[in-house]
């Protein structure tokens, strides 16, 4: 199984100090924390892609491909990679692109995004985001599979005898994830595809994500890409650590209560009962994220929070510390050992997946896309 | 969320959700709420039909009405009483008006009702205010609130002044008879639909052929 983080990269002023980043400084704090994560021995570097203020990351393959040369072990993925305002001629160039560069060490995850004026921004409609997530995938699709594509749509200019470049690495295509919190068509769609489906459920029930995820796993079945508890399945989380678990509360509040999104809303205490924030001592996370697979089956990646609402680098890199010494390698034996042989530990790598491919081309790969494309498992 | 079950058992039972957003204990705008609620089982009783009544204190989820409109999510108490909604066969929904429109407190919860769970519900408005001169607020301000979300609002609304709660109110269409009539309007239009099924947001998602236009 896959611990690491994921950032938004927000810019927030520290509350208990009053000093806030300025675009520079947070760009290269996530490089830090990224760089971090890696020597630290986490698994996924996930980077947030926005195009608003008080978010910095706007451009996640240029990140990501500076940490892919910094960095050894880390697969690195995005949190998400909009699928709906990005050009899919883009996406495919980019991650195609990054995945050359991070030989195969990464993987992508897309969302639709919920910032209503960026969709007009990059000359399109909120509105159509379902139609578009769905119309701009089947595109990035074909440019990583196909050599030569001539393709029309509803969303772009039509392409005749279009080669995307660089051709993906050794001719398969990055590993997808589709994330989505509430609209069960994008569970479908990863679904449809065999691809991944994460739930970023930092800020919502348990009760919803076992919904969603039962969902994803029945409709990975119906389309036949394996069994339901072996489709590949990520989760969110949020943590605040310290060896004192009063400790971790104390300093923690300040940020809680301040912090976008949930700032001057629901109390530390009610948030923590309702959401996966945990805050408290390693073994109090521990407790808590060992229990998800209960409610969700044995999933493949769990990606944390720890890097919002102001806190200091120091601090984060404190956080990353305590997971990858204290909270993974616990967690990690935990799900091992609990997991049935048939469900699949990691979300494919990059080796899998073209060994799966190289099997299909020999006519011997089990299980099969609904486009002939071989699917990892 | 308090459920009480009423009238004659038989076909499958309405479910009637009350909403009542009033603000001191006890409250006038509760007193109106049930009176229209019992108006309502009344007329269902006499159409040979039984229901389920389901009360929903807006008070009572104040502050998690507040963090949804916050956080994006609901409690799980302010969730089970959206679902109550999402469900309902038919809604008494009553409010107190203050600064000439319905409460702030009243139009929060109506704003974290998803917007397409109330399409086509029968909905029987009710307000409550200190004099008679506050009487039309409940169809400038709450109606349009309803019309918005494409319910199917009863023509009737019910306003009641401090003084229908006593003599000096109106002598020729007095409270009574106004609670009668609207609980009747309700009660006819549940009487002649089917009681809704549940809400499965997973039942209804297109196939993804359909999606990718294939279908």
């Amino acid at each position: 199984m896959q611990f690491g983080i994921f950032t938004v990269g927000d810019v927030t002023t520290d509350p208990t100090t009053g000093s806030t980043p300025d675009d520079t400084e947070r760009v290269r704090s996530m490089l830090t924390i990224a760089e971090h994560a890696d020597q630290a021995g986490l698994d996924v570097v996930a980077f947030g892609e926005h195009h608003n203020p008080p978010f910095v990351p706007s451009s996640p393959t240029t990140m990501l491909g500076y940490v892919a040369g910094r960095t050894t072990n880390v697969v690195l993925s995005t949190a998400t990679t909009l699928i709906t305002t990005n050009d899919p001629v883009r996406l495919a160039e980019e991650y195609a692109m990054l995945q050359v560069i991070a030989d195969g060490r990464m993987d992508l995850m897309l969302g639709r995004g919920n910032t209503g004026p960026v969709y007009p921004w990059f000359g399109q409609d909120i509105r159509q985001g379902l139609n578009l997530a769905v119309e701009n995938y089947a595109l990035l699709r074909r440019l990583w599979t196909e050599d030569v594509v001539d393709w029309e749509g509803k969303f772009r200019t039509p392409l005749q005898g279009f080669t995307s470049t660089p051709r993906p690495l050794d001719g398969v295509a990055p590993f997808v994830w589709h994330g989505s919190i509430r609209s069960p068509e994008i569970a479908e769609q990863a679904a449809y595809y065999g691809d991944g489906f994460f739930h970023n459920n930092i800020f919502w029930p348990m009760s919803h994500t076992q919904q969603m995820v039962r969902f994803y796993r029945q409709r990975y079945e119906h389309h036949g890409h394996g069994r339901a508890d072996q489709a590949i399945v990520g989760l969110g989380g949020q943590v605040f650590m310290r060896k004192d678990s009063q400790r971790a509360w104390d300093e923690f509040r300040p940020y809680f209560d301040r912090a976008p999104v949930y700032g001057h809303g629901p109390s530390m205490e009610d948030f923590t009962r309702e959401t996966p924030l945990t805050v408290g001592s390693p073994q109090q996370v521990i407790d808590r994220y060992s229990r998800f697979r209960e409610s969700v089956g044995d999933f493949q990646r769990q990606l944390f929070l720890v890097d919002h609402a102001g806190l200091p680098l120091k601090t984060v890199l404190e956080q990353i510390d305590l997971l990858a010494e204290e909270v993974v390698p616990v967690l990690r034996r935990e799900a091992e050992s609990a997991r049935p042989a048939h469900v699949p530990s990691d979300p494919p790598s990059h080796a899998q997946r073209v060994a799966a491919a190289r099997a299909g081309d020999a006519g011997t790969a089990p299980a099969a896309g609904r486009d002939g494309e071989a699917v990892a498992s | 969320m308090t459920v009480h079950p009423l009238g004659r058992s038989g076909a499958a039972p309405r479910r009637l959700v009350v909403v009542s957003a009033g603000i001191s204990q006890p409250s006038s705008t509760r007193l109106l709420a049930d009176r229209l609620a019992e108006a309502t089982v009344a007329g269902l009783t006499a159409r040979g039909l039984t229901c389920e009544v389901t009360v929903v204190e807006v008070r009572d989820l104040a502050h998690d009405v507040v963090n949804h409109l916050l956080t994006g999510f609901p409690s799980q108490a302010l969730s089970a009483s959206l679902d109550a909604v999402t469900n309902a066969d038919g809604v008494v929904a009553v409010t107190p008006i203050f600064a000439a429109s319905a409460s702030g407190l009243f139009t929060s919860f109506v704003d974290v009702i998803d917007k397409d769970a109330l399409v086509g519900t029968p909905v029987l408005l009710g307000a409550t205010g200190g004099t008679s001169r506050h009487s039309l607020a409940v169809e400038h301000g709450v109606r349009p609130l309803f019309t918005y979300l494409r319910a199917h609002v009863e023509s009737t609304a019910v306003f009641a002044a401090t003084d229908d709660w006593g003599g000096t109110g109106d002598e020729v269409k007095p409270l009574p008879a106004r609670i009668r009539r609207a609980g009747d309007e309700l009660a006819a239009t549940m009487a002649g639909r089917a009681p809704a099924l549940p809400a499965d947001p997973f039942g209804d998602v297109p196939s993804f052929e359909t999606l990718l236009g294939n279908g």
